[in-house]
């Protein structure tokens, strides 16, 4: 067809750059990401001055001189009490109890998740429904039938106790998660395995972890940052001196005795956030699949 | 002259890729026409243009002489039907359709009016205090071509109206269609990937193929005279018999066969020489006593039978090439026996080899 | 049902028939430590503490009968009065505010806008921190001295007055700001994902019907968003329950009493107060608190899909 010239509007209709609606938009997204990052960019600027300029005021501003003493100070000469060996005690502590936490909590769920979704028994159902609709139950109602529990056993106070009831309470969510993921595996596949002769285990680990890799990448930034960020069962289950991180923040910074010192406690605070923050940050979509995973609960 | 519908130039880029290319197409008042292609044709992408919710990087729509462009899709005068029915599912029928109305502010008496006449037509009374969960999916379809209908306009756009329905409702609502179009005499425009619907429905069907139409012609057109190869190719089941050879001096030469094309209806009077492809329906192959009158007549080896109830495919080796033939379906050949054949090059078609191109 | 029935082959070979209990035995030696934790530490434990929250243990449980006497003492106490009606406010505000901003949020990062994955990030990095970090940092935020309000008053406004730590009236708005900057990205994202969800199509119908984008939204989307609303509900319901880290490191529960929350009134009573009996009976109120939000979602959830 020629080319016949075309008069009257053609094309996109043309849109000003700045209309009522974007304006609008954007203008809001952005005074809401303040509100987000304002907390986040107040720890850091507080922990990088000294206390003389805290003191001056104006806590929102960048600091005059920066300097690194308030997180040396707040990792290895922060008191707690009398004993003023930093947040790095808790730390390690909190090391301790994540990655035994993190295993055997990860290492039972998946199992178990395999079994209910392809190995099912009579009440096997039932005794999921009971797990789901416990992860609703207040935790207070269970506190203290569990110290009992473990004083029975004798890990009260141990990190190994906090350790079993990090696994005991991290099972709902992640039977959960593994049970689903493993009931959209073809049932086909599994069939296939069982005439091949393989057994529970052998199907367990051999056709179903293979093709579960990414669902445990997901359970592992779950129950890093729920472990991490605990501060009910850590407080009740250790004594002072095996407090994990959280629980030794709390003390450090809302401890009555001495002067208060901001820069030295927001640098604590923000060591203490660092761990999820960094696995928040590098993980992106499977975090938000984990949680999505979690918020689908019961 | 007026058309119901006219795109001009039109091109449509996301981002880099160019989904649609100076596209012309003129549609006439009270034309069914349908656009058909695989998926990813660009088919589904004028669709969404013509009804405004995708916006053009060149060109222009005018709907009834005017240039709408720029215009929102609810300024258009039209009215859409969508293939995943698109019903407020929190509504019942009568609010879906009356939905938009109330939202034009109009009067009360007028909206009831329209919906009462899009009821009755599509027969959709006694639905119309359910919601659409509680419908079935034909019954949803007849909600969603309603909500179309009330909005009184002249163009009416279906985005692969029916392909959510199995296949026996299928062809009922195909039919309802056909009717309704008759009845209401609008304009629509019609996407499909299914060449039934297209043929059974069209007054004139577009074929369209990588963002361009291949070819636009009444459904006999396309069906006895494709302008290339992709829409011979396309249109048919089972498709049609391709045999690769030479054209020479009004023949058509395929390893030693010789097909004189007495009676074939070149498309330029003098055709040279030229590398070709001849393409024939297995529907055009006679077979048994029909073989004496044809002009070309072979004998083939059968290779494989399937029985289909109404008509038997037979796939046959001429020469060296599969030859699929459509046979009745009472037809009683077995594997490794030879039939005689008989084609009419007058129902053949011819294509240039490099141009793919109608010869 | 994905039962294997192996004692159905091994019968056909002609051994003995295994009883049921002992088919697929691993299944069930894998399931143990579930059944353990739902009956023994779910079941058993809830029922332990509300039986218990019937006795007059102080330091150590004991079965001495006291009836409701623990109950009765515990709705006299001005404390526990005190948490239930700031728990009641923290939670209605919580759950008003939480669900308004997750989900006009959600709906301006659905528009389809530049740069959604750098806000999404940044709404949603609060929900990786800990209560405590959370409570610490706004602890820090809303001091009086240093914090937002010599800020503004720094400005030239000097009568601005906005102390919520030291303010008994105010103090849980200091922690509705801290507890909303933690939580609602969360919900943004289950919000996001349900909008996400919604048929194109809809979209596509409420245009050629002449709807705009607003109306849209409120009568058609919202109402299609049903069942993510009330996941949201129940999700932030029962971490409004929990509500304790945030309070022990923010406020403490001061000043003074004023900011004493339900789960904080459990843990005091029982890990510091030694008197068990008052916080078995405050746990077990809780417990009722949740089953009272729990039935009428199951109701319908679970209820509601047999009609439909």
């Amino acid at each position: 067809m020629p080319d016949t010239a075309l008069t009257g509007p053609r094309g996109p209709k043309p849109k000003k750059r700045f209309s009522r609606n974007n304006i609008f938009l954007y203008g809001t997204l952005i005074v809401v990401s303040m509100y987000y990052l304002l907390p986040l960019y107040v720890m850091v600027v507080t922990s990088l001055k000294g206390m003389p300029e805290i003191r001056l005021g104006n806590v929102f501003g960048p600091p005059l001189e920066v300097t690194f003493q308030p997180w040396v100070k707040a990792w290895s000469e922060a008191c707690t009490g009398l004993d003023c060996t930093g947040l790095s005690k808790g730390f390690w502590n909190s090391v301790q109890i994540l990655i035994p936490s993190v295993v055997l909590s990860i290492a039972i769920a998946s199992v178990n998740g395999y079994a209910l979704s392809h190995w099912k028994f009579k009440g096997s159902e039932v005794f999921f429904t009971i797990l789901i609709l416990g992860a609703f139950i207040p935790y207070q109602t269970m506190l203290y039938p569990i110290v009992i529990m473990l004083r029975e056993i004798g890990l009260m106070g141990d990190l190994g106790g906090l350790v079993l009831v990090h696994t005991v309470f991290g099972m709902p969510i992640l039977t959960l998660l593994f049970r689903n993921y493993f009931a959209s595996i073809p049932e086909e596949l599994f069939k296939a395995a069982r005439v091949d002769g393989a057994g529970f285990w052998r199907i367990y680990f051999q056709v179903m972890l293979p093709m579960a890799l990414p669902i445990f990448v997901v359970a592992i930034i779950l129950q890093v940052t729920g472990i991490w960020n605990d501060f009910l069962f850590g407080v009740i289950y250790t004594k002072p001196a095996t407090y994990p991180m959280t629980v030794q923040l709390n003390n450090i910074v809302n401890s009555v005795q001495g002067i208060k010192e901001y820069n030295v406690n927001m640098a604590a605070t923000l060591l203490t956030g660092l761990v999820p923050l960094v696995i928040y940050f590098a993980s992106g979509k499977l975090f938000v699949r984990g949680i999505a995973a979690g918020a689908v609960k019961g | 002259m007026s058309y119901s519908v006219e795109i001009k130039q039109l091109d449509l880029a996301f981002g880099a890729v160019k989904v649609l290319q100076n596209l012309d197409l003129n549609i006439n008042e009270g034309e069914f026409l349908v656009l058909l292609g695989s998926s990813g044709c660009g088919k589904s992408t004028l669709l969404n243009c013509i009804a405004g919710l995708l916006e053009v990087t060149d060109g222009q729509i005018h709907i009834k002489g005017k240039n709408v462009t720029w215009a929102e899709p609810s300024e258009r005068g039209i009215g859409m039907v969508f293939q995943s029915y698109a019903l407020y599912p929190q509504m019942t029928v009568k609010g879906n359709l009356s939905f938009g109305l109330k939202n034009a502010k109009l009067p009360k008496d007028e909206i009831e009016a329209r919906v009462a006449r899009a009821a009755d037509i599509l027969q959709i009374e006694p639905l119309l205090n359910r919601k659409p969960g509680a419908l079935s999916g034909g019954q949803r379809q007849r909600v969603a071509i309603g909500r179309a209908l009330v909005r009184d306009v002249d163009v009416f756009l279906f985005d692969e109206p029916l392909s959510n329905l199995d296949a026996k409702l299928r062809v009922d609502l195909r039919v309802e269609l056909k009717r309704l179009h008759n009845q209401l005499q609008n304009t629509m425009i019609y996407v499909t990937h299914d060449q039934v619907e297209a043929m059974t429905l069209a007054d004139r069907i577009a074929v369209m193929k990588g963002g361009a139409i291949m070819q636009l012609g009444t459904p006999d057109e396309i069906y006895n005279q494709p302008r290339n190869l992709y829409v011979a190719d396309f249109i048919g089941s089972p498709s049609m018999n391709f045999l690769e050879g030479h054209l020479e001096s009004g023949n058509f030469k395929v390893d030693d066969m010789v097909m004189p094309m007495t009676g074939y209806d070149f498309a330029a009077p003098q055709t040279a020489d030229r590398p070709a492809v001849i393409g024939i329906r297995p529907e055009h192959v006679v077979t048994g006593e029909l073989v004496k009158n044809a002009p070309l007549q072979f004998n083939v080896v059968v290779d494989l039978v399937e029985p289909m109830g109404s008509d038997t495919l037979v796939y046959a080796q001429l020469g060296q090439h599969i030859f699929r033939i459509r046979m009745d379906g009472q037809a009683t050949v077995k594997a490794g026996e030879t039939v005689a054949i008989g084609v009419d090059p007058s129902r053949a078609s011819l294509f240039d080899k490099q141009t793919e191109d109608r010869l | 049902m994905s039962v294997v029935e192996d004692g159905a082959l091994r019968g056909a070979t002609g051994a003995k028939r295994p009883s049921r209990l002992f088919r697929n035995p691993m299944a069930k030696i894998a399931s143990i430590p579930m059944i353990l934790t739902a009956m023994v530490v779910f079941v058993g434990g809830t029922l332990w503490t509300v039986v218990h929250s019937f006795t007059g243990s102080k330091l150590l449980p004991k079965l001495n009968w006291v009836g409701f006497d623990q109950y009765e003492r515990l709705w006299d106490t001005p404390r526990w009065l005190i948490s239930i009606s700031n728990l009641a406010l923290y939670g209605i505000c919580s759950l008003i505010l939480t669900l308004t901003i997750g989900f006009i949020l959600a709906a301006l990062l659905d528009r389809k806008i530049r740069f959604e994955s750098a806000f999404r990030t940044i709404f949603l990095y609060p929900f990786a921190l800990s209560f405590v970090v959370t409570g610490l940092a706004w602890q820090w935020i809303l001091n009086p001295d240093f914090g937002l309000q010599s800020l503004v008053q720094g400005w030239g406004w000097e009568s601005f007055q906005f102390d919520p730590l030291n303010n008994p009236d105010i103090v849980m708005f200091g922690l509705l700001i801290a507890g909303i900057w933690q939580g609602s990205g969360l919900i943004m994202c289950i919000m996001l994902a349900g909008l996400r969800g919604i048929d194109e199509d809809i979209w596509k119908a409420a245009r050629v019907d002449g709807i705009g984008t607003v109306k849209t939204y409120v009568r058609i989307v919202i109402p299609m968003m049903r069942p993510v609303f009330i996941t949201s509900l129940v999700l932030i319901a029962s971490g409004i329950i929990k509500l304790y880290d945030l309070v022990v490191a923010q406020t403490n529960g001061g000043p003074g009493i004023s900011s004493e929350v339900p789960a904080k009134y459990v843990i005091n009573y029982m890990f510091q107060a030694q008197n068990l009996g008052q916080g078995f009976a405050a746990s077990t109120m809780m417990l009722c608190s949740v089953i009272i939000i729990l039935i009428p979602w199951a109701y319908l959830e679970f209820g509601g899909r047999k009609n439909a």
